[in-house]
């Protein structure tokens, strides 16, 4: 294979991206949180972002994101970074503001916050992690999980008598005028990661573009509160998750409306 | 002549099968799995293409048995496994 005096394998095709901290994280085995972190720090060292990005972080698993990604991150109280981040935005537009929010934080807590925030077209993009779950919390219901499953607050399964349907965040965001760009993503697949990559830079240039609000819904795992192998987990995302949560754009602004 | 050479990575330890042996090259690629790093979740297993990876039996200071680089001389450096590692513990060369 080398040529005579070629030594093989000298090229490093995969390292760590520069902005994800070199430190063992927390995430049970198999976490998507790890995967959807590593695709974040890669879209910001692709844009030469890190010195000019100011994260916000959510509450839940994903809490120590400042731990993780090597960038300024302000935490935020449950639910509340599209506000935070909007106040943040709003002070220094020439910054790069994103939030990263999982389902409990985003679609529970935070409903008010991120509509608003959608509705009013704030500069910002918004990483979302959809796991049918409050994952840090032991897994209870979240307005994500799906009809049947069973979590600690619903233990014979979801109902939707009482306890209403699952939420379809990116479709139900895509409907508001301020949204420029809203997509759902998995990562259970190597082709799946490779287009995640590519709904991430969408939403980053939305921002950087001056077009307005993005956000990406990631369908991830939480093997430890599903009480599944995380091979499994992925299996689940690729089949129920999938069919009720289709993956897709569901809106992408072409135009900026802000100029 | 065919050379083999061990890209150094300070944290990762080669599995046994990935030791120069001395034998022709025949694959195009090479990786590195962090051993203390990985947490055995098995999901760089299934996605190697070309069945590549399989899981130790030696235990890290995590607890977790690591992954191994079982059969190197087919790998093609295509980086799935890196890329479908949600720890960043694989590196790839080629
Ligand atoms: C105001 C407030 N209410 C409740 C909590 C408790 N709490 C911490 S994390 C969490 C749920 C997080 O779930 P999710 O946003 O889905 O994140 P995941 O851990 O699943 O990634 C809750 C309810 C809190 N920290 N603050
Ligand atoms: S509890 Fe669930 S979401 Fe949280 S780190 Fe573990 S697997 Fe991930
Ligand atoms: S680089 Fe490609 S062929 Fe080599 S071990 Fe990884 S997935 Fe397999
Ligand atoms: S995907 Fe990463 S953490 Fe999981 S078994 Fe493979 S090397 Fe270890
Ligand atoms: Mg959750």
């Amino acid at each position: 294979m080398s040529a005579p005096g070629k030594v093989g394998f000298s090229k490093a095709v995969y390292t760590r991206p520069r902005s994800l901290v070199d430190v063992k994280s927390h995430f049970c085995p198999g976490c998507h949180h790890g995967t959807i972190h590593k695709i974040v720090a890669e879209c910001i060292d692709r844009y030469g972002l890190r010195e000019k990005t100011i994260g916000v972080a959510c509450v839940g698993c994903s809490v120590f994101l400042y731990d993780y990604i090597d960038v300024d991150v302000v935490e935020s109280p449950h639910g509340r970074a599209p506000a935070v981040a909007t106040g943040v935005k709003r002070a220094q537009p020439d910054k790069f503001v994103f939030t990263y929010q999982g389902d409990g934080d985003l679609a529970a807590i935070g409903t008010s916050e991120i509509i608003h925030a959608a509705n009013r077209g704030e500069n910002l993009s918004v990483i979302f992690v959809n796991n049918t779950t409050y994952g840090m919390t032991g897994g209870q219901m979240a307005p994500t999980t799906m009809l049947g499953q069973k979590t600690s607050t619903t233990p014979y399964g979801r109902d939707f008598r009482g306890d209403g349907y699952p939420i379809r965040m990116a479709e139900l965001l895509a409907g508001l005028e301020g949204t420029a760009y809203s997509a759902r993503v998995a990562v259970s697949t190597p082709a799946q990661i490779r287009k995640a990559k590519e709904s991430v830079r969408k939403a980053f240039e939305m921002q950087i573009g001056g077009m307005g609000f993005s956000i990406v819904e990631f369908l991830s795992t939480c093997p430890t509160n599903w009480g599944m192998k995380p091979l499994d987990a992925q299996k689940r995302v690729l089949g129920e998750m999938s069919e009720y949560f289709p993956p897709g754009v569901f809106k992408e602004r072409k135009q900026a409306d802000f100029a | 002549m065919q050379v083999y050479r061990t890209a150094s990575h300070e944290r990762s330890r080669l599995s046994e099968a990935a030791q120069p042996k001395g034998e022709r090259i025949t694959a195009t690629g090479r990786i590195e799995i962090d051993f203390e790093r990985c947490k055995a979740c098995e999901l760089c297993v299934p996605a190697c293409p070309k069945d590549c990876i399989g899981m130790g039996a030696a235990v890290n200071r995590q607890g977790y048995a690591s992954a191994v680089f079982e059969r190197p001389d087919d790998c093609t450096g295509c980086a799935i496994c890196a890329e479908t590692c949600p720890d960043a513990c694989i590196l790839v060369w080629r």
